[in-house]
């Protein structure tokens, strides 16, 4: 066993190898490949519904997966049932067992073990001491607060000594300054018993806090991983640029190595190789712009139409002439209908490459005027020697799409899942009944969750012949 | 003030008639007379002689039928229903519906096609009706009882306690015995309790699944006896005692119930 | 082996599976075999004669059509004399105690035979006649209790704002009470409908105890046949009941339901 552990890299707890869960029809992960080391504080962080949690739960083996393998110390685990893993979960919701106390509940995992007594006391009131609950043993666990009880499932798991501690969304119930007290715990108590954290949460904050590697997941894919500062100053990508941190994010093009315009101009950046007049996503973070009484040093003026102290700085927004918004912080404020200058330095212009420029699908020609897909039959142009039947490819663009409050009034419908504002309009994940995404750009307003009716005019519908 | 007083009166007036027919048997329990609404004195004569064995010896039988049925069916109800429940509970919806559907039918059927239907069953299968096939026909209309009180309980459960224990090294087994089942309890006993409850009182069940061996239970004595006309005077007494009995049964489950919704708000 | 075992027990799903068995031996079976029975003669084939005789039996048409009038009755004096018990029991300003309500419950439990001799024995006792009177007096007495018991628990669930609501949009208390609380609580009354209507068509013993014997009902008529050894037409009959039953699930569309709802337990 050693020497297999040993061929897989010795350094890593847990490998999480080529792991795919569905639910039925329903991918929740997708191909996720995770390598985690001995003593690591890694969390995994994405909103809710991206696959975090039953990642957590495979790795506890509450659930098995699809397919892949997880490995655990170079031993393959992947079929092996919870109570045989050398992992212990701490539940987002506590799960202490109401009918316990508090040394029976934390005592449990030793019974089980036939640890002799005196042992046992010892462990229990060293696991209450760590978690600063002595002389809590004999209390009801009802009659505890949420952070005592907390603790005390910190302690229920810990006392028996895993070789990694599972914590899925720990603090979620607890209030903000609980919470923040708790993550300076969290993060001592993960020093001095120095083994392996692998901490799920969907709080950006809170994963920057605490860990030494962020995983950051969205529908079922890892996005990216990496330390805190690799991941707030180089996201990959959009997505992950958007949840960690706040960010403008616009539309931009690469206008050649090191030259990138958006907003209306032309700004000099430190990225190359995305080509030349390529489409890219633009990131700049609102602490990375500066902002000043109007003046010739300015790359963009605008004028501020929102200014609201934060505590440490002003938050404002700033609105330029041609109609594209940022979002600025600094510790000066200016204030409400004052025109002011905005410029940012060429490394804190984040250039990523855009995930797709269209929206693609897979279709089915009904006849020469009519096309078949995401479920519907859409007029659209007339494609001459086509066939019925034929499978072809599909391109709508982004701004094509109309999205409608009533559902009755669309073609086909679905519910808007992600919402990206990109400067001057907003890009949005629209999830269809037929069970695809749509992306949309759109202008008018739209909340996370609302059900939309969609319709597609047919001569925005350009239909690609498959190459066979 | 006016509208209180009427509506009060008004209640007082409908349990006045719900109670008379057997507040007339409680106390005519207590006096010695054949027949019912003589007034002869006040005695514990018929109490005595139903508990000396003054009584026929089948109503003393009947008794000990009725109690044993009710003390097996009950029994296995509450663990065929427990485990259930569990099941149920960790069933998909569209499963978890169409179980719980077939689960409401001896609920909500008329006691009497329960009976007919359970009796065709025994015929069918050449099974000679006595005991067991009551015991049976008892379970399969008390386990619903025992299923829809355990229930809730599970609903309440922090659906991950069960997997912290598994995850703190207990077996699935040991899981079940020291987390799931105690906290399920109290519903398995409210369970028993309306299942024990159920079993005494049933007599359309009971009179299609018991045969003609001569076996014979509380009910079916009380209705052969009052189709003879008269009705034997110590089965007043044993009413009344029933009566009582039924009414502290209650009492407790609904102490439980409210204890239970007390915690839960 | 037994690692497959409990590899399969450990699915908490299967566990309904005995129950489920259970079910499908002494619940599904049972069902079919009425209907398998009802469709059948002595020697096991099919024929409607069961049904046929039915429908030219004056005496057991006759004894459907009475229990059915009588069933009327007995449902329609059970929501004139319940709906305003089970309002006055879920207002707060009566000041009625969960005993109380308890009480109202309370016979529900008591065997149905005790509850009718003793209906007898009042009637002895007030030198009253058996007869029809008694029958409906003892339907009403018996089945009281489970008109009361599903009113109650939808009014008491209703949310008081709706009644302020309406009082606050103009209505005088007749239009709250009809416009408001009637409607929000129609689904206890159906409920309650279910749970007198089917008894009281399904008994059988209880109309003779209180009648002498001079008047039958049509639960009885299914037992005396199955008694006779008439399984078929008694299956036939139970058919009929069950259609009826059905037929009047469907007019009272989903009012089972929330007697389901713990309706008929405490």
């Amino acid at each position: 066993m050693q020497l297999k552990g040993n061929m897989q890299g010795a350094d890593y707890i847990i490998t999480v190898d080529r792991i795919s869960k569905y639910f039925g029809e329903k991918a929740v992960l997708m191909d996720v490949n995770l390598n985690i080391r001995k003593g690591e504080f890694v969390t995994i962080l994405g909103p809710s519904g991206c696959g975090k949690t039953t990642l957590l739960r495979l790795i506890a083996g509450f659930q098995t997966p699809t397919e892949g393998v997880i490995r655990i110390a170079g031993k393959d685990i992947t079929q092996t049932p919870p109570h045989k893993r050398p992992v212990n979960t701490v539940f987002q919701k506590y799960a202490l067992f109401p009918h316990l106390n508090v040394y029976n509940n934390i005592a449990f995992g030793l019974k089980l073990k036939k640890m002799p007594g005196a042992m046992m006391e010892k462990k229990v009131k060293q696991a209450l001491k760590t978690v600063g609950m002595t002389d809590y043993e004999y209390r009801d666990v009802d009659s505890l607060s949420g952070g005592q009880q907390q603790r005390v499932a910190i302690a229920r798991a810990i006392v028996n000594e895993p070789e990694v501690l599972l914590l899925d969304e720990p603090l979620a119930a607890l209030d903000l300054k609980m919470r923040k007290d708790m993550q300076m715990e969290l993060k001592e108590m993960h020093r001095s018993l120095g083994i392996t954290f692998v901490y799920v949460t969907h709080d950006q904050e809170e994963a920057l806090t605490l860990s030494d590697r962020i995983v950051v997941m969205s529908e079922g894919r890892i996005q990216q991983i990496g330390t805190p500062p690799d991941i707030y100053n180089e996201p990959v990508n959009s997505f992950v640029a958007d949840f960690i941190g706040e960010s403008n994010i616009l539309n931009g093009i690469m206008i050649k190595d090191k030259q990138v315009m958006f907003a209306g101009h032309e700004f000099e950046c430190v990225d190359e190789g995305f080509g030349e007049m390529t489409p890219v996503d633009v990131v700049i973070r609102p602490e990375d712009l500066y902002i000043f009484d109007s003046s010739d040093a300015a790359q963009l003026t605008g004028t501020v139409t929102s200014c609201i102290f934060k505590g440490v700085h002003y938050e404002m927004m700033v609105d330029t002439p041609n109609g594209y918004e940022f979002l600025v912080q600094d510790y000066h404020s200016f204030g409400v209908g004052k025109t002011v200058g905005l410029l940012v330095k060429p490394f804190d212009i984040h250039v990523m490459k855009k995930e797709r420029l269209t929206n693609t699908f897979d279709g089915k020609m009904i006849d020469e005027t009519h096309v078949e897909f995401l479920g519907y039959t859409f007029e659209c142009p007339a494609i001459p020697d086509s066939q019925a039947g034929e499978e072809v490819t599909v391109m709508v663009d982004f701004h094509d799409i109309i999205l409608q409050d009533n559902t009755e009034d669309g073609m086909i419908s679905g519910e808007v899942k992600f919402i990206l504002y990109k400067g001057d309009h907003y890009h949005l994940t629209v999830y269809t009944d037929w069970e695809e995404d749509l992306f949309v750009d759109t202008s008018d307003v739209w909340d996370d969750g609302d059900t939309v009716g969609i319709t597609i005019p047919a001569d925005k519908i350009r239909v690609v012949k498959k190459s066979s | 003030m006016i509208t209180r007083v009427v509506g009060r009166a008004y209640l007082w007036f409908l349990l006045l008639l719900l109670y008379s027919p057997i507040l007339i048997i409680m106390i005519f329990s207590f006096t010695e007379a054949k027949v019912l609404g003589n007034w002869t004195g006040f005695s514990t004569k018929l109490y005595t002689s139903l508990f000396s064995g003054g009584v026929h010896r089948s109503l003393i039988s009947a008794i000990w039928n009725t109690l044993a049925i009710a003390l097996i069916a009950a029994t296995v109800s509450t663990i065929l229903g427990s485990i259930a429940a569990i099941g149920i509970y960790n069933l998909r919806t569209r499963s978890r519906q169409a179980i719980g559907f077939v689960n409401s039918i001896p609920i909500l059927n008329p006691d009497i096609i329960t009976g007919v239907s359970l009796f065709l069953l025994f015929i069918s299968f050449g099974i000679s009706q006595g005991f067991t096939t009551v015991v049976l026909a008892h379970i399969t209309f008390c386990t619903p009882y025992v299923v829809l009180s355990v229930l809730p309980r599970l609903r309440q459960m922090n659906p991950n306690i069960y997997e912290a224990a598994l995850d703190l090294g207990a077996t699935p087994f040991q899981a079940l015995r020291k987390i799931i089942v105690p906290e399920i309890r109290p519903g398995m006993i409210s369970g028993f309790i309306l299942a024990f409850t159920l079993s005494i009182d049933d007599f359309a069940v009971t009179i299609f699944t018991i045969g003609n061996e001569g076996l014979e239970t509380l009910s079916t004595y009380i209705y052969a006896d009052a189709r003879k006309g008269g009705l034997t005077p110590e089965l007043r007494p044993l009413s009344t005692i029933i009566f009582v009995t039924v009414l502290l049964l209650l009492i407790i489950i609904n102490k439980r119930a409210g204890k239970i919704q007390k915690v839960t708000q | 082996m037994f690692e497959k075992i409990t590899i399969f027990l450990s699915r908490r799903r299967n566990w309904v599976i005995p129950y489920a068995l259970f079910l499908f031996l002494f619940v599904v079976v049972p069902l079919f075999l009425i209907a398998w029975y009802g469709f059948a003669d002595a020697e096991g084939h099919f024929t409607l004669e069961n049904f046929q005789r039915f429908m030219q039996h004056p005496e057991a048409l006759n004894t459907f059509i009475y229990s059915v009038g009588i069933a009327i009755i007995t449902t329609l004096a059970c929501i004139l004399l319940g709906y305003p018990a089970a309002w006055i029991l879920s207002q707060k300003r009566f000041n009625t105690s969960r005993t109380l309500v308890v009480l109202f419950i309370l016979p529900m439990w008591i065997n149905i035979l005790i509850r009718t001799l003793a209906t007898v024995a009042l009637f002895d006792f007030m030198h009253l006649p058996l007869g029809e009177g008694a029958l409906i007096f003892g339907m009403i007495y018996n089945f009281l209790p489970f008109m009361i018991y599903p009113i109650y628990n939808t009014l008491l669930k209703m949310d008081q704002n709706l009644i302020e609501a309406a009082q606050d949009l103009g209505a005088n208390p007749f239009q709250v009470f009809t416009k408001t609380i009637l409607p929000l609580s129609m689904p206890g009354v159906t409920s309650g409908i279910m749970m007198v209507f089917m008894p009281t068509i399904s008994t059988f013993a209880i109309a003779e105890l209180l009648t002498m014997n001079n008047i039958k009902l049509f639960g009885t008529t299914i037992q005396e046949n199955i008694n006779n050894g008439l399984w078929n037409y008694g299956a036939a009959l139970s058919l009929i009941m069950l259609l009826l039953i059905g037929i009047t699930g469907l007019v009272n569309g989903d009012g089972s339901k929330t007697s389901n709802d713990g309706g008929g337990l405490i």
